[in-house]
C-alpha cells in the first residue's frame, strides 16, 4: 500500500515539476535557445506570491495568475531587448547571455529581499485528504490541480488558438510562417513570456509547501532540465510525461533508498532512457 | 490601360556582399499569367523573395496596387492579397493539412468564409480531403505541393507568386499541377511562376521573362518566346 501512496505523491508533485519545466521546453521549442535562467522565474513567481500573501493577504494559489503575469511582463522585456539580439548568434553567446541573465536575478533579488527565508502560512498547509488507506496532502492536492488547469489552458492555447498555431507554425520553420503573415518576431516575445510566465505559475503554487528565498531556483534548475531532457527537448507533451516520471522516480525511491540518494536514483534512471533513446521518452526521433 | 497590379523597376538584390539581380524590370497586370524562365542560379526565385521581403538587401521600386512594398516588412505582405508558394514547399510537417491551409488565412483569420474557402481548395485538390487530420509531413511530394499551394489560396489572394511548384514531382504530377493553375487563373487571380520546365511555363503562362544572370535578357508573349531561336537551342533542348 505504501507502493500506491508513494506513485501518488509522485504524481501529485510530478504535476508541478511539469508545469515548471513546460516553460523551459516551450522557449526550446520555438526559439533554439536554452534559457538558463528559467529557473529564476521561479523565484520570481514565488516572490510575487510571498508579497501578495504578505501585503495583500491573497492565498499563494490565487496569487499564481499575478506572478504569471509579472513574470509575462518581465520575459517579454527582455525577449524584445535581450534575447532578440542573439537569436541568429552562435549558441555561446546565447548561453553567456541567459546564464548572465540568471546571475543578475539571483543577485538582483538577493539585493533586493535579502537572503532571508520567506514562508506563507494558510488554513490548510498541513490537511490531509483520506481516501481508503491512501492520504492526500492538501497543499499538494491543490498545487496539482492548478498546474493541471495550467496545462489544460496551454494545451487549448497551442491547438485550438490563432496565435498557439502561429507561434507552433514559426516553431517548424519561421520564414515560411513570415510567407503567412505571421510577425515571428511578436511570436518570440509570446514564446519567451509564456514560458517564464508559466514557471513563475508554478513557482506559486508550490508555495505553500516550499520556502522562497533567492536561492530558490537553484534547487529547481536541474531538475528542470531532467525533466525537459527526459520527456525529450522542445515537446510539451514530453515535459509533461517527464515531470510526472521524475516526481514518480523520485518518490518511489524514497521506498527502498535514504532520502538523501532520491536523486541519484533519478539520475541513473535518467542516464539509463537516454541510452536507450537518447531523444527522451516522447521526442521525435528526426 | 490602367497601371499594372504589380510593377518592379531597376529591382537590384543582395546576399550579403554578392548581388544576385542587376537592376531587373518587371509587371504583372491584373489577371495576368506571367513567368520567368532561366537557368538554375538566375536569380528567378530571388525576384519572389524580393516581392515577399524575404532579401534583406534589395533596391530599386516594387509597388503593389500603388502600395511600396520595399517600406513592408515581410508578415505585412500577404495582407496586400500577395501569397507566396516557396520553392520546397516549406510546409508545417508536424501539423495537419487543416492546421496548415488554416495557417495560409492567418491574416484573414477574422473572415467568415473560412470553410468555403476550404472547400475550394478540395475541389481543386480533391485527395487532400482524404488527408484532411494527417500530418502534413507524412504526406508524399505532390501532396504536400498541394498543401502549399492550397494554403496560399486560402489567402484569396489577387497575386500568387509560385516558385518552382513541379520540382522534384513525378510527370503525371506535374500534370495535375499545371491545370490546376490554370483553373485559378480563370478564377481571376493573378500568377507570376517561377519555372525550370520552361516547355510547360510557357505553355499555361501569356507572358514570359527569361532571365540570365540577374538580368532580363528577353521579355515577351509566351508565343514569341517559344518561337524565338534563343530560348529554343538555351531551354528547350531541340
Amino acid at each position: 500500500m505504501s507502493f500506491l501512496q508513494a506513485i501518488l505523491d509522485g504524481l501529485l508533485i510530478g504535476g508541478v515539476y511539469a508545469v515548471i519545466s513546460i516553460g523551459l521546453t516551450l522557449v526550446y521549442g520555438v526559439m533554439g535557445i536554452v534559457n538558463f535562467a528559467q529557473a529564476e522565474f521561479l523565484t520570481i513567481g514565488m516572490f510575487t506570491a510571498w508579497f501578495a500573501w504578505a501585503f495583500l493577504g491573497l492565498d499563494p494559489v490565487l496569487a499564481a495568475p499575478l506572478s504569471f503575469a509579472v513574470a509575462f511582463a518581465i520575459g517579454w522585456v527582455v525577449q524584445g531587448q535581450l534575447i532578440a539580439r542573439v537569436l541568429s548568434a552562435p549558441s555561446v553567446a546565447q548561453i553567456f547571455l541567459t546564464v548572465g541573465l540568471l546571475i543578475v536575478i539571483e543577485n538582483g533579488t538577493l539585493l533586493l529581499f535579502g537572503s532571508q527565508f520567506r514562508s506563507v502560512t494558510t488554513s490548510y498547509q498541513t490537511i490531509s485528504l483520506s481516501l481508503g488507506p491512501l492520504f492526500i496532502s492538501i497543499p499538494y492536492l491543490i498545487a496539482f490541480a492548478m498546474s493541471l488547469a495550467c496545462g489544460v489552458a496551454l494545451w487549448w492555447f497551442m491547438r485550438a488558438s490563432w496565435f498557439g498555431r502561429a507561434m507552433r507554425a514559426t516553431a517548424q520553420n519561421p520564414a515560411a510562417a513570415r510567407l503567412m503573415g505571421i510577425d515571428t518576431a511578436l511570436m518570440y516575445k509570446m514564446a519567451f513570456a509564456l514560458g517564464v510566465g508559466l514557471t513563475a505559475f508554478g513557482g506559486a503554487v508550490i508555495l505553500p509547501y516550499v520556502t522562497v528565498y533567492p536561492g530558490v531556483g537553484g534547487q529547481f534548475v536541474v531538475l528542470m532540465f531532467t525533466v525537459v531532457v527526459l520527456g525529450g527537448l522542445g515537446s510539451v507533451a514530453g515535459a509533461v510525461v517527464g515531470g510526472l516520471s521524475v516526481g514518480v522516480i523520485q518518490s518511489l525511491s524514497s521506498l527502498f533508498f535514504p532520502i538523501q540518494l532520491q536523486n541519484l536514483v533519478l539520475f541513473i534512471v535518467f542516464i539509463l532512457v537516454l541510452a536507450v533513446r537518447p531523444q527522451g521518452l516522447v521526442g521525435a526521433s528526426r | 490601360m490602367s497601371s499594372p497590379l504589380l510593377d518592379i523597376t531597376q529591382l537590384r538584390a543582395s546576399y550579403g556582399e554578392a548581388e544576385v539581380l542587376h537592376g531587373i524590370d518587371l509587371s504583372v497586370s491584373q489577371r495576368e499569367f506571367v513567368c520567368i524562365i532561366g537557368a538554375n542560379t538566375a536569380g528567378k526565385s530571388t525576384i519572389l523573395r524580393s516581392i515577399s521581403r524575404l532579401v534583406p538587401k534589395s533596391s530599386g521600386s516594387m509597388r503593389f496596387g500603388g502600395v511600396d512594398l520595399a517600406a513592408l516588412a515581410a508578415h505585412q505582405i500577404p495582407a496586400l492579397g500577395i501569397a507566396h508558394v516557396p520553392e520546397g514547399r516549406q510546409i508545417f510537417p508536424d501539423m495537419t493539412v487543416e492546421e496548415n491551409l488554416l495557417l495560409g488565412a492567418f491574416t484573414a483569420r477574422n473572415a467568415r468564409d473560412l470553410p468555403a474557402r476550404i472547400a475550394d481548395v478540395f475541389e481543386l485538390f480533391p485527395r487532400l480531403r482524404e488527408r484532411y487530420r494527417q500530418l502534413a509531413g507524412t504526406l508524399s511530394g505532390g501532396e504536400q505541393q498541394m498543401v502549399a499551394v492550397g494554403r496560399a489560396l486560402m489567402l484569396r489572394p489577387k497575386l500568387l507568386l509560385l516558385d518552382e511548384p513541379s520540382h522534384g514531382l513525378a510527370p503525371k504530377v506535374v500534370e495535375e499541377m499545371h491545370q490546376a493553375f490554370k483553373t485559378i487563373h480563370e478564377r481571376g487571380t493573378s500568377i507570376l511562376l517561377v519555372e525550370q520546365n520552361v516547355e510547360l511555363a510557357l505553355d499555361v503562362a501569356s507572358r514570359g521573362y527569361v532571365l540570365e544572370a540577374g538580368v532580363v535578357t528577353l521579355a515577351g508573349t509566351a508565343a514569341e518566346l517559344h518561337a524565338n531561336p534563343a530560348v529554343v537551342t538555351a531551354y528547350l533542348g531541340l
